[in-house]
């Protein structure tokens, strides 16, 4: 009986969507030869697939409810994938190690076109993790990350166009142009919080598109700036293959860099005044904390990464325009950051690979891409908001004993 | 320790604060009483410099310290327990204490302090790894006072400790209040609504009214004074 109940909804629903789309996916009036064709297999499709979902939906969410009522019954804390890795380091350092015999080995297994893609999804680690230290640590939501971004590869193709210089001159160089963004946008938006803050980074990252666009004197407008070259190899021509592969090696390092240095920022005293800002401002000013001088520094540190990825994005591509730098790319770097997990990093590092290898890997569904991306993001905030690694900030657990509740380090 | 003269401070164009000049010897609980828009908070917020003063000249140990940014005036040793507690309820017990002595350095210091702060509120030593969220809102308040001490302050400015607790727990934080001060010699500025369980631990107190200061004296001869008595002690 309980069974009929939970697939009366889905019947219903699927019911529902087969006559809502009967109109567009059934009907097709050919006006040539005047006739209509009645494509009554799309309405089987559509009805088994919203059935289905809705009993997955149905079934998902009686499962979280019936977790939840049970963590409440025994008080006990859900066990996350962070905590687990947390509570056994060992396992941490197997994955952690397995990965990277992976990585380094990945070039040499899999074709260029593998490497290449893999560098990408690197690449948007960076940018995670560099996001990650305005939106997760110091909880500043920035929609517009995509302009420090935008101004390191520029400055890298500038400079290279009207100077000549050179990649490895460019990086640092770029890098700080990111970071001075950075303090730029942070400056006039250092009272607005939440919603207002959103706004205002969002235009700050439009404002830059639209003058590179539209600046044709300075940035070559929409034609953008070709015959970048790519990172020299102490002078040695490199071939396609070989220079793929370099790149792949030298983002992979980037990256391993970026996980050690933000890995201890998070535990230093400027991530500590992050927290504090982030989890109330008003007292962690009444702790001494400079809300203006922090919140600065994480701009700056969020947009030195951008802009050093940005280089490293020009140099790989060996072209830019504007084009490359839409709210598009800001909004999938914010997604990485969320669906990874705000503030944990293999989370991102998942998130990341995640997002740039699947819809590289499934072409064939490539127009419903922005379909699927957009389910996974509604299903993800309803079934896992933490992320797919939940933060594992310092946890502690309670263990029950005979003597008592006692508390232990877990 | 501490010169408040004639200090006048803003919201926008409504004047809060109409030249309220003050003083807290070292050493002493100086309880500032009052209603509900009196300018107490308003006085806190302009000594810690959170809300800077328009006019008038804060004296801290001599020093002028009314043009100073919030996070210098803490480093000056002013620290302060916002109203409504303020705690970060995410972080731990113990991460919110480390929070506290955010601008010291010396570990030993701070470790000495943190064991004083245990043996004087043994129920957060007893939750140091539970957020602070989850705690009750008279550990909370603890918990706030706590934070405050960490950073080791010359001058403690609370902001109505007894806001929201149940009376048993105003008694208990406030008898807390007079310890730290008896045993540390921390100076003290109180500012609470509970006019008569202030001025039973405070030496000294200020009335205000409307942004001005409406009676000073020893807490002993306020809580003898017949207008006080009538307007805010309900006797």
């Amino acid at each position: 009986m309980k069974n009929l109940t939970a697939l009366k909804q889905p019947l219903l629903v699927s019911a529902w969507f087969m006559f809502l789309t009967f109109p567009l996916m059934v009907i097709r009036v050919n006006t040539i030869e005047n006739v209509v064709e009645w494509r009554w297999r799309n309405m089987i499709w559509v009805g088994t697939a919203s059935f289905l979902l809705t009993f997955l939906w149905r079934y998902l969410s009686d499962r979280r409810e019936a977790a939840r009522k049970e963590a409440e019954r025994t008080e006990d804390h859900e066990q996350t994938l962070g905590r687990f890795l947390a509570g056994r380091p060992e396992v941490g350092r197997y994955l952690s190690v397995g990965a990277m015999i992976l990585a380094l080995i990945f070039p040499f297994v899999f074709s260029t076109y593998q490497t290449n893609i893999m560098a990408t999804a690197l690449m948007y680690a960076v940018l995670g993790l560099g996001l990650n230290i305005v939106v997760g640590q110091a909880g500043l939501l920035n929609l517009g990350y995509v302009a420090f971004y935008a101004a390191g590869a520029y400055s890298y193709a500038l400079l290279n166009h009207h100077f000549g210089i050179g990649f490895w001159t460019a990086l640092p160089v770029g890098a700080v142009v990111g970071a001075l963004f950075g303090i730029l946008l942070g400056f006039p938006v250092l009272r607005l919080r939440g919603d207002y803050l959103a706004i205002v980074t969002l235009g700050f990252g439009e404002i830059t598109r639209l003058v590179l666009e539209n600046w044709n004197d300075f940035s070559f407008g929409p034609s953008g700036i070709s015959n970048i070259p790519r990172p020299g190899f102490f002078g040695i021509a490199l071939d396609i293959r070989g220079a793929t592969i370099y790149l792949y090696f030298l983002v992979l390092l980037l990256c391993l860099a970026t996980v050690f240095i933000v890995n201890r920022l998070q535990n230093s005293r400027i991530g500590r005044a992050w927290i504090a800002i982030r989890e109330d401002e008003t007292a962690s000013q009444a702790m001494g904390i400079d809300g203006t001088k922090t919140k600065l520094t994480a701009f700056a540190l969020g947009a030195f990464w951008a802009g050093m990825v940005g280089v490293i994005f020009a140099a790989k591509t060996t072209f830019i325009n504007p084009a490359s730098f839409t709210f598009l790319e800001s909004a999938m770097i914010l997604s990485i950051v969320v669906l990874g997990g705000i503030g944990s990093i293999p989370g991102i590092i998942t998130a990341a690979l995640f997002l740039i290898l699947v819809p590289e890997y499934l072409r064939a569904f490539s127009n419903y891409r922005m379909l699927i991306f957009g389910s996974v993001m509604v299903l993800m905030m309803l079934f896992r908001p933490q992320g797919i690694v939940a933060g594992a900030r310092r946890t502690y657990t309670f263990r029950r004993r005979k003597s008592g509740p006692e508390l232990e380090r877990g | 320790m501490l010169e408040l003269k004639d200090i006048r401070t803003c919201y926008g164009n409504i004047m809060a604060l109409k030249d309220v000049t003050l003083s807290v010897p070292a050493g002493e609980i100086v309880a500032l009483i009052g209603a509900n828009g009196a300018g107490k908070t308003t006085t806190l917020m302009s000594i810690s410099g959170i809300v800077p003063p328009r006019s008038g000249e804060i004296l801290f140990l001599g020093q002028p310290i009314q043009t100073l940014g919030p996070d210098e005036i803490v480093s000056l040793g002013i620290s302060q327990v916002p109203e409504g507690r303020r705690i970060f309820p995410k972080l731990t017990v113990a991460e919110n204490l480390d929070m506290g002595a955010f601008l010291r350095s010396d570990q030993a210091g701070i470790k000495s302090d943190l064991d004083y702060i245990y043996g004087l509120f043994p129920i957060l030593a007893q939750r140091r790894y539970q957020q602070g969220g989850t705690l009750s809102g008279g550990e909370q308040q603890m918990l706030a006072i706590a934070r405050a001490l960490m950073a080791r302050p010359r001058l403690l400015l609370l902001d109505e400790p007894s806001l929201g607790l149940a009376p048993l727990f105003v008694k208990l934080i406030l008898t807390m209040i007079r310890k730290i001060s008896d045993e540390q010699g921390t100076t003290i500025l109180l500012v609470e609504q509970n006019a008569n369980m202030a001025l039973k631990i405070a030496h000294r107190g200020y009335v205000m009214e409307n942004g001005r200061i409406a009676f000073s004296g020893t807490a002993r001869s306020l809580l003898n004074n017949e207008s006080v008595k009538s307007a805010y002690l309900g006797i």
